[in-house]
């Protein structure tokens, strides 16, 4: 690729999404895709004109200023909120409109940035509830499991097996059976980590997954998101504000401020771009930002 | 030791020889029970255990509602009057017999259960109980003024009977009873460590976490409030034939009170908890009505009421008596007899240290 000069990204929304499509359409059919997208509350913008297109496999950031719009950008692919205009696709399916049951069956799992784990549940309660999608025990089943051969029984037990390996992945056996509300804070973020996993998704959103975390359980959780982007081929959207690990780890960055793209491309051409410099990482540091 | 060794254990009823020994020890209790109660206690206590039964299973379903799921509702006694009505219109007036009349009842409780879920979609806490409150409170007027269900004169449940067996007197009643009140416990059991437990759970500890796991809200809040009423419904359709004879104004308020009362007491969330609470409240509940027969305690109240009460300051002062013990309860162990159980579990692990 020729590295596109910041005037050529700085023109992104409507006219982007025109312009990137049909060029992408020769390498790649459109795994997610974002376009247009405006989210109004009342008379305030929280999104507007947002659109970028997320290859298979990939990482995917979004940063910007707290307040700029990241997390109202999971809310509507998720189906949380109801956007007010623009398209949301996935895998050539319309997400927009559809109830967040019906996007985390499509594949499409999620973290928190408060963690919202099922507290009272212990580790493996709460990573089995990731599964839900792929269980059919019913309220009889369930309710008149008479020993391990029963439809229930049998289907707990595939289950709890598939668990036992994100278990193993993210090297949590010691606290398996402990309530999730009696873990640390960086404990339980992998925790939701691992339930976002136990869906078995194909696009992972990771609302800052290193908020709060010391130097060292970052640098653990940097290593996990590049395992599970390398081993299980999961494409990965991210938020986070720590810049070193997002210029570290991604392929693709979106800047949004106030709601509005400022642009998108490449760590490095995020880097260098003056809209960013000026709006996300303020004019007197940008130096030591870049670096 | 608690070492597990394989993936059905987790969810198994009947992890270790000494689970399966106090089981038996459980069932074989109950079912000498009568004979020792005939024998060496009052035939009345039959009566009482029967009562006992019949809220656990209410408590049982409630508890599914509010403390698995997070919804409070204080209407269950609307539920229960629909139980007990539809399982005596059934038999008396259509002439069914008893366990399809029973299972229709419960059925035509949780659909009622269904309805009263939908507007809980969008309600939440005190709202909520409101609602439910509502609900409660508009059952037994309705009843009350249709001639159909005996209107204010309430209706006499006939009699009891299922294929050959006639279950006319207490201690025969028990045993149908206690089977089921087993056999929901088992099922109630069961379900929160399951799949739709599991969702009941999530729903109440983080409905949007939960909904982006792909959990339904709208249908499992639904069916929680579905299964909770078909067991309120059951447990009212029993409760006719313990009292003989039904009218609206058993059904109050303060029945559905008493009802969430079982399962705060108890411990919220836990089976051990609702089965614990009903069995507390059921027997303070029956045991205090006669407070002034009570050794010691009635004859000091007697006293206190001559040189404190008005003249009527005496009759209702099991309320007095009641409130204090859950009071105490809850304010010492707000998990409740639960939290109590778990207390005591953990001291007795490392007993001699």
């Amino acid at each position: 690729m020729v590295p596109a000069s910041g005037r050529k990204n700085q023109d992104i929304g409507k006219a982007r999404g025109r312009r990137v499509a049909p060029a992408s359409k020769g390498w790649c059919m459109a795994f997610f895709r974002v376009e247009d997208l405006s989210m109004w509350f009342g008379g305030l913008a929280a999104l507007e004109g947002v659109g970028f297109e997320i290859e298979k496999g990939s990482i995917f950031s979004v940063i910007g200023p707290n307040g700029a719009g990241k997390t109202t950008l999971f809310n509507c692919i998720n189906g949380i909120y109801k956007p007010s205009g623009g398209s949301i696709r996935f895998k050539d399916q319309e997400l927009v409109g559809k109830k967040p049951d019906k996007v985390a069956r499509m594949g499409i799992a999620r973290t928190f940035q408060n963690i919202e784990l099922f507290t009272h549940m212990s580790l493996m309660e709460n990573l089995m509830l990731g599964r839900h999608v792929f269980m059919k025990t019913g309220l009889f089943r369930g309710g008149f499991m008479w020993g391990r051969r029963s439809y229930a029984g049998r289907e707990e037990q595939i289950h709890r097996k598939k668990v036992e390996e994100i278990i193993d992945l993210l090297e949590l056996q010691g606290v398996r059976d402990y309530p999730v509300g009696m873990l640390p804070y960086g404990t339980q973020k992998l925790v939701e980590l691992g339930r976002a996993l136990a869906l078995e998704p194909e696009l992972l959103l990771l609302d800052e997954p290193c908020a709060g975390m010391n130097s060292e359980e970052k640098q653990d959780m940097i290593f996990w998101i590049k395992d599970i982007q390398d081993e299980l081929g999961v494409t990965i959207l991210l938020i986070e504000h720590d810049m070193a690990m997002v210029m570290d780890i991604s392929d693709r960055i979106l800047v949004i401020n106030f709601g509005r793209p400022i642009t998108e491309g490449t760590p490095a051409q995020v880097q260098i771009h003056p809209e960013v410099l000026t709006a996300y990482l303020g004019e007197e540091e940008s130096d030591e930002c870049a670096a | 030791m608690d070492m597990k060794r394989d993936y059905y254990e987790d969810v198994a009823i009947f992890t270790s020889r000494w689970i399966i020994f106090w089981f038996c020890a459980l069932i074989l209790g109950l079912a000498l029970f009568p004979f020792i109660a005939d024998k060496f206690l009052k035939t009345y206590y039959v009566y009482v255990a029967n009562c006992i039964a019949v809220n656990i299973i209410v408590a049982m379903g409630l508890n599914l509602l509010v403390g698995y799921t997070g919804q409070i509702s204080l209407g269950h006694a609307g539920f229960f009057a629909i139980g007990a009505y539809a399982t005596i219109v059934f038999m008396a007036k259509l002439g069914l017999p008893f366990v399809v009349s029973l299972f229709l009842a419960a059925s035509l409780s949780a659909l009622f259960g269904f309805l009263l879920g939908l507007p809980a979609l969008r309600l939440e806490g005190p709202y909520l109980s409101i609602a439910t409150l509502g609900f409660g409170l508009t059952v037994t007027q309705i009843i009350g003024r249709v001639e159909y269900f005996g209107g204010r004169q309430g209706l006499h449940a006939p009699e009891l009977v299922i294929g050959p067996l006639h279950l006319d007197s207490d201690i025969s009643r028990y045993y149908l009873f206690v089977l089921i009140a087993v056999l929901v416990c088992l099922f109630a059991r069961n379900l929160v460590k399951t799949k739709v437990g599991r969702a009941f759970i999530a729903i109440r500890d983080a409905d949007i976490a939960a909904e982006t796991m792909g959990v339904n809200l709208t249908l499992y809040k639904t069916l929680a409030f579905a299964v909770s009423a078909f067991l309120a419904g059951l447990a009212g359709g029993l409760y006719a034939f313990i009292l003989g004879y039904i009218e609206p104004e058993i059904f109050n308020m303060l029945m559905s009170i008493m009802f969430l009362a079982m399962v705060v007491v108890g411990g919220l969330g836990s089976i051990f908890g609702a089965i614990a609470g009903a069995v507390l409240l059921t027997w303070l509940d029956l045991t205090l009505r006669n407070i002034l027969e009570v050794p010691f305690l009635g004859e000091w109240l007697k006293v206190m009421s001559r040189s404190w009460f008005s003249i009527t300051g005496v009759s209702n002062i099991q309320y007095i008596v009641f409130g204090s013990i859950m009071v105490l309860i809850m304010m010492f162990e707000p998990l409740g007899i639960y939290g109590l159980w778990l207390r005591m579990k953990k001291y007795w692990k490392t007993w001699p240290f």
